[in-house]
């Protein structure tokens, strides 16, 4: 990418501090504050910030972008692009692909597809075991050593379950200070057939349900796992309000556990599921108000460490079959920063700091990110984000910049709309354009 | 009313109607010549993604005793395993121009979703464990036959309550027919937060049939898988056939007018032993028999509109 021009962004609410200048030279935060202008060189670009919130880019700890192997759903590409368009200026890239990102050679080769469409940082994660299958260690230490530098290890889409195999990975990457990111879920309490929260509403619509208790022993055996191992756990899309009693004694047991949770599990609930509608079918699932409740809570006190927005585009076929068989996931990457505006900014729950902490320094922290989530500090790579934060819209899942469809957000009003982002300087998306656009 | 999808979205005097429609079907049945033209022109399609003999049989007799155009299809396997979408292949029939489709689907809500992508009827012939909507009708069908009005009467449904879409169905036809309804089976067995909801309808539930059985009515026993053995649900066949099984000592604490009801196949043996499946109180066979009238009706009431039934 060609040098960035220098730029001064003016008058913005900086990550919820109050007003001031940001100047941009050369990709980096030159400085920052009422005075930052007097440093800016000649002919500097100004871009008038007035009523915008400058948060640091956001950092995805959760994100399927399907290649290699289902590129008719995403591909690198696009899915950075809807990063981009989303305010993110890195994702995780989880590693259920085709084929598994379980060797050092393909977690390369995501890194490349990330780098060569240039929209965000794209680090991939590395299965824990081999194929996702559950049964041996993947070459953790290799994707480690890797170009990709791989920090981030999960399985996700299942659960490592074999209690004696999440022991091995959580010693075996304090080697190299990684994270086994969890998808908590027991297979033997949430059978293959499940497909929604387990409960009044799954019992009425006759579909085999997860119960609340198949996420929380799971969370409760790792985070005394890591406390065994004196290693690092996080719970991937914490779901249940159990859970999050859980994590949060551990942390006050001092454990290193973190959590993430999604935005459709901060805001939308299993009454979605009356219609049998697959666009809400995700798993973890739905749950009631009373689990959305507690994890805004939990989001809001720090109990959760970050918002994730586990993006899962799928093609319409795959979608467009009876609940029980249609795929699981949703969209997010566009809509998350949004939601959590809705859902917790505009209710008081949140400061636009929280979001700059759950949204991106504590997802750049957890996943070991050396470029990211720094803050608006002088030094500090330019990865920016500017919200507008009273812009309202309906969401149009046609004008996503996902390859996909399946957004459960359609039609809906959301408060707080992503302005522009940039990253290292260069400004990657712009009011739902990406820069290769013409505009 | 344009689909019948669950028991729910029908006023109980539209139940009336299709109960009391199905009285003068059933007379057809004693014709010799047992045809109407009611539904002359009409096609429907049996849409059956899953086996039914029995339900399929009957919605097709039904179907051609009032002269409609029925057509078989099974679509056992489909769309999942050819890549293509449930809604690709059902748009598909429905562009063939099809008056109504009767859809049985293993999963849960399949009727539903179809119901929202096409235009034509749907009639939902059994969907996962949710609903099957026309049994319930020709159950309480019989029961009114052989008990008189529903309201006040208690009735006992016991068995696999989780897995039955035969349950969902007849607890909605008769709380709404006031009909006052208790829930029997073991605890593993009772579908997932029935406490709340049954509470929330009036409906009683109990672990105890020896209780439960002198105060009811009627008792309808439902099938239970012998596949659940290895799920867990409860240790073995005997103990399930002791403890909730209507064997003929349990036979002797119904009152004397209380009557058996089963929605088929039965397991002789495990739900229900040879003298109760058999007895003179048993409606089994009156329910096959209802079945095809109660379909009639349904038909009538979904494709003919209101008037004369006859
Ligand atoms: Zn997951």
């Amino acid at each position: 990418m060609s040098r960035t021009p220098a730029l001064l962004v003016r008058g913005a609410d900086l990550a919820g501090g109050g007003a001031g200048d940001v100047l941009v030279v050369d990709g980096t935060i030159r400085a920052v504050g009422t005075d930052a202008a007097a440093d800016a060189p000649e002919g500097v670009q100004r871009l008038d910030a007035d009523g915008l919130v400058l948060l640091p880019g956001l950092v995805d700890l959760h994100t399927h972008l399907r290649e290699p192997g289902r590129e008719d759903a995403e591909t690198v590409e696009t899915g950075s692009q809807a990063a981009a368009v989303g305010g993110f200026t890195a994702v995780l890239a989880m590693a259920n692909t085709t084929p598994v990102t379980d060797t050092a050679e393909v977690a390369e080769t995501v890194l490349d597809l990330g780098r060569r469409a240039g929209y965000v940082d794209v680090h991939p994660v590395g299965a824990v075991t081999k194929g996702l299958a559950g049964q041996e260690l993947a070459e953790l230490g290799l994707m480690a050593r890797s170009r990709a530098r791989v920090r981030v290890f999960s399985d996700d889409g299942r659960c490592v379950h074999d209690a004696r195999l999440m022991r091995r990975a959580l010693e075996y990457v304090k080697g190299f200070g990684g994270v086994v990111s969890q998808h908590a879920q027991d297979p033997r309490l949430a059978d293959g057939a499940a497909c929604c929260h387990e409960g009044e509403l799954s019992g009425r619509l006759g579909l085999p349900g997860w119960p609340a208790v198949a996420e929380e022993t799971i969370v409760a055996r790792d985070v005394m796992l890591a406390r065994h191992t004196g290693s690092r756990v996080h719970v991937a899309h914490v779901s249940t309000a159990g859970s999050v009693e859980v994590v949060r004694w551990a942390k006050a047991q001092g454990i290193a556990v973190t959590a993430e949770v999604t935005p459709h599990h901060l805001m939308l609930t299993e009454a979605e599921l009356a219609g049998y509608d697959p666009t809400f079918k995700v798993n973890p699932p739905l749950r009631p108000a009373e689990d959305t409740q507690a994890l805004r809570e939990a989001l809001a006190d720090g109990t959760i460490d970050a918002v994730a927005t586990d993006h899962a585009p799928h093609v319409r076929q795959d979608k467009e079959h009876a609940f029980a068989d249609a795929a699981f996931g949703m969209l997010g990457l566009e809509t998350a920063l949004p939601v959590v505006s809705t859902v917790m900014v505009a209710e008081g729950l949140m400061s636009w700091a929280d979001v700059a902490r759950t949204m991106s320094s504590a997802p750049a922290r957890i996943a070991g990110l050396r470029d990211q989530g720094q803050g608006l500090v002088p030094g500090a790579p330019a990865n920016l984000t500017l919200v507008d934060p009273t812009r309202s819209h309906t969401v149009d899942r046609a004008l996503s910049r996902s390859l996909s469809r399946n957004n459960p957000w359609h039609g809906r009003r959301l408060t707080g709309a992503v302005h522009l982002t940039m990253l290292r300087g260069q400004v990657t998306a712009r009011e739902g354009l990406v820069w290769a656009d013409p505009s | 009313m344009k689909h019948l999808l669950s028991i729910a979205d029908l006023t109980t005097e539209e139940i009336t109607q299709i109960l009391d429609t199905a009285v003068s079907m059933h007379e057809v049945q004693d014709r010799q010549v047992k045809k109407l033209p009611t539904l002359r022109g009409r096609t429907i399609i049996n849409f059956f993604f899953e086996d039914s003999t029995r339900t399929r049989a009957s919605f097709e007799i039904a179907g051609k005793w009032m002269s409609a155009d029925t057509i078989n299809l099974t679509g056992k396997g489909t769309s999942v395993s050819k890549g293509e979408s449930l809604r690709d292949t059902v748009l598909t029939i429905d562009a063939m121009g099809v008056d109504m489709m009767i859809i049985r689907h293993p999963a849960s809500g399949a009727p539903a979703q179809i119901a929202d992508w096409t235009d034509c009827s749907i009639v939902n012939a059994g969907d996962g464990t949710h609903e099957h909507p026309s049994q319930a009708l020709l159950d309480a069908y019989t029961l009114r036959r052989a008990l008189g009005d529903l309201r006040g009467r208690h009735v006992a449904i016991v068995g696999d309550l989780t897995h039955s879409r035969v349950l969902r169905s007849n607890l909605l036809c008769l709380r709404a027919l006031g009909a006052q309804v208790t829930l029997v089976a073991p605890p593993t067995l009772m579908p997932s937060g029935v406490g709340t909801w049954a509470a929330a309808d009036g409906i009683e539930t109990s672990y105890d049939l020896d209780a439960v059985l002198p105060t009811v009515d009627a008792v309808m026993m439902l099938r239970v898988q012998r596949e659940r053995m290895s799920g867990g649900y409860f240790p073995t066949a005997r103990e399930y056939a002791v403890t909730y099984g209507l064997t003929a000592r349990r036979l002797g604490l119904l009152q004397d007018h209380a009557v058996i009801a089963h929605p088929g196949p039965m397991n002789r043996g495990l739900e229900i032993s040879a003298d109760a499946a058999d007895a003179a109180r048993s409606l089994v066979l009156d329910q096959v028999s209802a079945g095809v009238a109660v379909r009639m009706s349904i038909l009538y009431h979904l494709l003919a509109g209101e008037g004369d039934a006859q």
